[in-house]
């Protein structure tokens, strides 16, 4: 057992494990200490000074966040000269703070306005900085907004960028009054290599950093009558977007969503489930055909380990970090881009909708797929492919927009093309989940059996390890794939970028032999998103991730090429995997990116 | 000029001393024994902090780490303090030797000076000096080198914590505290940082004895010190004087028969008004200084010599906590309103409050200490900062 420290915070005795901090002894006798610049997902800064409290003998008051507890420590959190030092640091916040607070996109979702109203702050007391700031918004980024005149310099998003993600797109320049988080050279945020992953914006506290939000146009679209829209909802949405909407978190919303959607006015209900299980037929059908190519033709050209593709992070990262190993990638386009890609053509066709009437949006749970829908690329069906991307954020305003009781709302089902799915396209949502979806299908394919794994679960590329390698022996394979026999399939599956890239940088030395990377950008894959409701803890996630699983484990079907719509598909439109057709609509290439 | 009160003394540039006889018999000491002269001498750390250089050392040496570093803190910011920049003009080797013998109480294979960044043109003659001294413990068959690392011109990375942040290539911002550096300072690995000054006395203690330094001054603050005195004075420099003199004195000797007030230790320190001179101490009991002593006449303007203060903290504040980087900017709006006739004189009084704030609740000693100088001159020339 771990050393126990004993102190005493106003008046109580606590017990707890040696490191520990004042901030999570006070939490474990449920005293609120406020905090903004620490987040449980990163390191600690103790530089907002917001959570001081008073230790007996020392002169000063410490920051409980950073303070160490230890053995005899006497704590005050509530006296006469606490108060007065966090009154006078959030007073400090909003003077430098453009607390213009009715037209912020954060109004009423951010934790400096949240701790004003607390301490009932209702005049200046120091002047207003704000007026001689010469603060800048860069809004050129077509998912992320960066507002300077928000910020509160906690730091927060250049920790994320840095710990979490290995990107460092956001850091800190110059010093004292000019001291401000800034991107390289100060260029705008898409010029650099900011990935759009968006975990800066869930773990910012004020409107500094918000997805550039696409609501008035989705409504637009709405009341057009003479627009057709269709919206497609990805597999993470359905196990969060309850959060935004009074929920507890690890709710399963799946059917008030699509009923919420109806509701709100789009004229078909789709899924991103649908593409996410073409995905895996797509995805796993490459997979297999560069293992032929390496294993029976030995042909050298071949790329191995093939890494995934749907993370739209994930590729703006390769792009940026290992351009030379762009040919790894999955070709297939992401399940929102595929959705996009048959929208306008396929779903077209088959419901005798003029294309260029079709408004497809999509709800994701990511920032970077309004970037992803943006590519130049991502234009196939002769249009744009997805016409807006929203955060599942996004849908929850426009569900409170829209007066709808959402916890009081029916189960109603998706519509019917492109809007069925299986367990497998819902694991897409968490960490491993695309792994796991393409073992249960190509192991099948290859041997005619199901997985080796109880009830369909394989659970060694399930949960938060940041790496999870697992290998699968292929036996007994059916004739057409007998240069498979007792092949050692080794997969490995990372979640958040700094995780990435200690993958990628096994790959570049030499040390692995993964044959199939699954690579998500944000922690704990699609359901750790940027474009999640906020906050995002590691028991959150832990939460949204159980439900996913529930939610696999209650589906008729499990495994995505025994989705009849999937069937459907390839007899009617796509002929087979890797078609002509497919490799048109479904599949894309990358380009290599500055690292700046 | 004349004055019996103040007694100058000459340890630290003393030229009865041969830096390779003291380095040879002490590197052949136990470190027990020079741990004990270190702690007995008195002596505290005399960047302005004062922490007894014994204990730095002593605890540094009591960690099991196989790492460990000695810094000698060079990046002399403060204003109206040169003193390190003499030190290091006229007695480098004496550092070196200063860090050497901490470094075989330590344990530590490698030192390094962060050099001012504006100090730039030492670096040529201070790696000459380096060259005689390596050569010379590499004669003694003692394992240890020092490396010089330049500044870039923050103030805040004289801050020990931000000065290892910018060692180790780093934005120079300070760290939480604790952990100390004796246990985790450069590299997160135990560090002793000390002073130039510092260091040169704990090498002359090695050589005089303890007992001889501690003779000196008072209770609190033993032995001499070396200070940097400026202003309106006629002969302005760099003088070595015993600790624990009376502000009185000092002023009746390098005065010019019209000080209206004294600003001791710099920017970050305090300004002491004529009719204080009398019961203030110059030393650890009283007012302490890093060595910044700064005379001004009655032709001064206290608010454009604290208007100078703040606005070099608003600049200079690394910017990351919330007291300082934003106390800092109010500060200075504030006094400035305030002189305007912007805000009434009682904003005085909210701006008080808030110098209190960043005292007790700033990251580091930047912020904690601008109250120093603002308090003591808001409270000292209230009329001068209104009218």
């Amino acid at each position: 057992m771990a050393n126990t420290v004993k102190l005493n915070i106003d008046g109580i005795d606590v017990s707890i494990e040696a490191g520990k901090t004042v901030l999570d002894a006070a939490k474990k006798l449920n005293i609120h200490i406020p905090t903004l610049c620490y987040h449980e997902d990163l390191c600690v800064a103790g530089n907002c000074r917001v959570c001081v409290v008073e230790q007996e003998g020392v002169k000063n008051l410490v920051a409980s966040c950073a303070m160490p507890a230890q053995d005899g420590m006497v704590i005050h959190t509530n006296t006469h000269k606490v108060r007065n030092a966090r009154r006078h640091v959030v007073e400090l916040l909003l003077s430098e703070h453009n607390a213009d607070c009715t037209k912020c996109y954060k109004n009423t979702r951010c934790e400096l306005q949240d701790l004003a109203g607390e301490m009932v702050i209702n005049e200046h007391m120091f002047l207003d900085l704000v007026p001689d700031k010469n603060y800048t918004i860069d809004n050129l980024s077509p998912a992320i907004i960066k507002d300077d005149s928000k910020c509160i310099r906690c730091q927060r998003c250049v920790r994320t960028c840095d710990e979490l993600q290995h990107v460092s797109a956001l850091g800190v320049a110059y010093k004292g009054e000019h001291m401000k988080i800034s991107t390289f050279f100060e260029n705008p945020m898409y010029e650099v290599v900011c990935t759009n992953c968006g975990q800066c914006v869930i773990r910012c506290p004020t409107g500094a950093l918000v997805e550039k939000n696409y609501l008035d146009n989705v409504w637009d679209a709405i009341y057009d009558e003479d627009k057709h829209v269709i919206v497609q909802t990805a597999p993470a949405t359905r196990i969060a977007l309850g959060e935004d909407l009074g929920m507890e978190a690890g709710s399963i919303v799946t059917g008030k969503m699509a009923a919420a959607l109806r509701r709100l006015g789009f004229d078909s209900v789709l899924d991103t489930d649908f593409t996410a299980d073409l995905t895996i037929m797509e995805e796993g059908t490459e997979l297999l055909t560069r293992l032929k190519r390496a294993l029976v033709d030995k042909d050298p050209t071949v790329k191995l380990p093939m890494t995934t593709s749907c993370s739209p992070g994930w590729i703006k990262f390769i792009e940026h970090m290992y351009p030379e190993y762009l040919e790894n990638v999955s070709t297939c386009k992401s399940p929102q881009q595929m959705f996009g890609a048959l929208a306008k053509t396929y779903y077209a066709e088959k419901r005798g909708i003029d294309p260029a009437k079709i408004v497809s949006v999509s709800i994701m749970p990511c920032t970077a797929k309004k970037f992803e829908a943006n590519r130049p690329e991502m234009r196939d069906s002769g249009y744009q492919d997805v016409d807006m991307g929203l955060t599942t954020r996004e849908l929850a305003v426009m569900i409170k927009q829209a007066g709808i009781d959402f916890k009081e709302l029916p189960d109603e089902k998706f519509d019917s093309l492109m809007g069925k799915s299986s367990g497998a396209a819902v694991i897409f949502g968490a960490t491993g989940g695309v792994m796991e979806a393409a073992l249960r299908t190509a192991y099948e394919i290859v041997t005619g059996r199901e997985v080796p794994f109880k009830n369909l679960n394989i659970t060694p590329v399930r949960g938060m390890e940041g790496v999870k390698e697992a290998a699968v022996k292929i036996e007994n394979v059916l004739p057409a794939w007998s240069f498979l026999e007792g092949v050692e399939l080794k997969t490995v599956v990372a979640h958040g970028l700094t995780n990435a890239n200690k993958v990628m940088q096994a790959v570049k030395n030499g040390t692995a032999d993964w044959h199939f990377i699954e690579i998500m950008a944000c922690p704990g894959g699609c359901l750790g998103g940027g474009g999640q409701p906020i906050p995002t803890t590691p028991e959150i996630r832990k939460k949204r991730a159980e439900a996913i699983y529930r939610e696999d484990a209650g589906m008729a079907i499990r495994k995505s090429h025994e989705n009849p719509e999937i069937k459907q598909i390839y007899e009617e439109f796509l002929e087979e995997p890797l078609s002509h057709k497919s490799h048109w609509l479904l599949h894309t290439h990358y380009q290599a990116r500055k690292r700046e | 000029m004349p004055n019996t009160k103040l007694k100058r003394v000459d340890i630290i540039f003393s030229e009865d001393c041969v830096y390779k006889d003291v380095l040879a018999d002490n590197l052949k000491k136990s470190n027990e024994d020079i741990l004990k002269d270190i702690l007995d001498s008195g002596l505290r750390g005399r960047g302005g902090a004062g922490f007894p250089t014994g204990l730095k050392w002593k605890f540094t040496s009591q960690e099991t780490e196989e790492e460990k570093y000695v810094v000698c803190n060079a990046d002399e910011g403060e204003p109206g303090t040169f003193k390190d920049r003499e030190i290091l003009t006229r007695v480098p080797l004496k550092v070196f030797g200063g860090m050497a013998i901490c470094a075989k109480v330590i344990g530590a294979k490698h030192g390094y000076v962060y050099l001012r960044g504006e100090y730039q043109f030492l670096k040529a003659d201070l790696e000459k000096a380096l060259e005689e001294f390596h050569s010379f413990v590499k004669e003694l068959g003692f394992d240890f080198q020092i490396h010089i690392l330049m500044g870039s011109g923050a103030y805040i990375c004289g801050e020990e914590s931000a000065l290892f942040e910018s060692m180790e290539g780093k934005r120079g911002e300070p760290r939480n505290k604790p952990p100390y550096p004796t246990i985790s300072g450069f590299r997160n690995k135990p560090t002793v940082i000390n002073n130039v000054e510092t260091l040169v006395y704990a090498f002359m203690i090695c050589r005089i004895g303890a007992g001889k330094f501690h003779e000196l001054g008072t209770t609190d603050s033993r032995g001499s010190k070396v200070f940097s005195i400026s202003g309106d004075t006629p002969i302005a420099g760099i003088y070595e004087l015993e600790l624990g003199m009376s502000l009185e004195d000092f002023v009746e000797e390098f005065g010019d028969g019209d000080t209206k007030a004294v600003q001791v230790g710099g920017a970050s320190g305090f300004c002491v008004p004529r009719k204080k001179f009398k019961d203030t101490i110059i030393g650890f009991e009283g007012v302490p200084t890093g060595g910044s002593m700064m005379l001004f006449n009655s032709s001064r303007s206290m608010y454009n010599v604290l208007k100078n203060y703040v606005e070099f903290f608003e600049e200079e504040s690394c910017g990351q906590c919330t007291p300082c980087r934003v106390g800092c900017q109010q500060l200075k709006k504030g006094i400035e309103a305030i002189k305007k006739g912007e805000k009434s004189a009682h904003y005085l009084d909210t701006l008080q409050k808030l110098a209190d704030t960043m005292k007790v609740s700033s990251k580091c000693g930047l912020g904690q200490s601008v109250a120093n100088s603002f308090s003591s001159i808001v409270d000292n020339f209230r009329e001068e900062m209104i009218y």
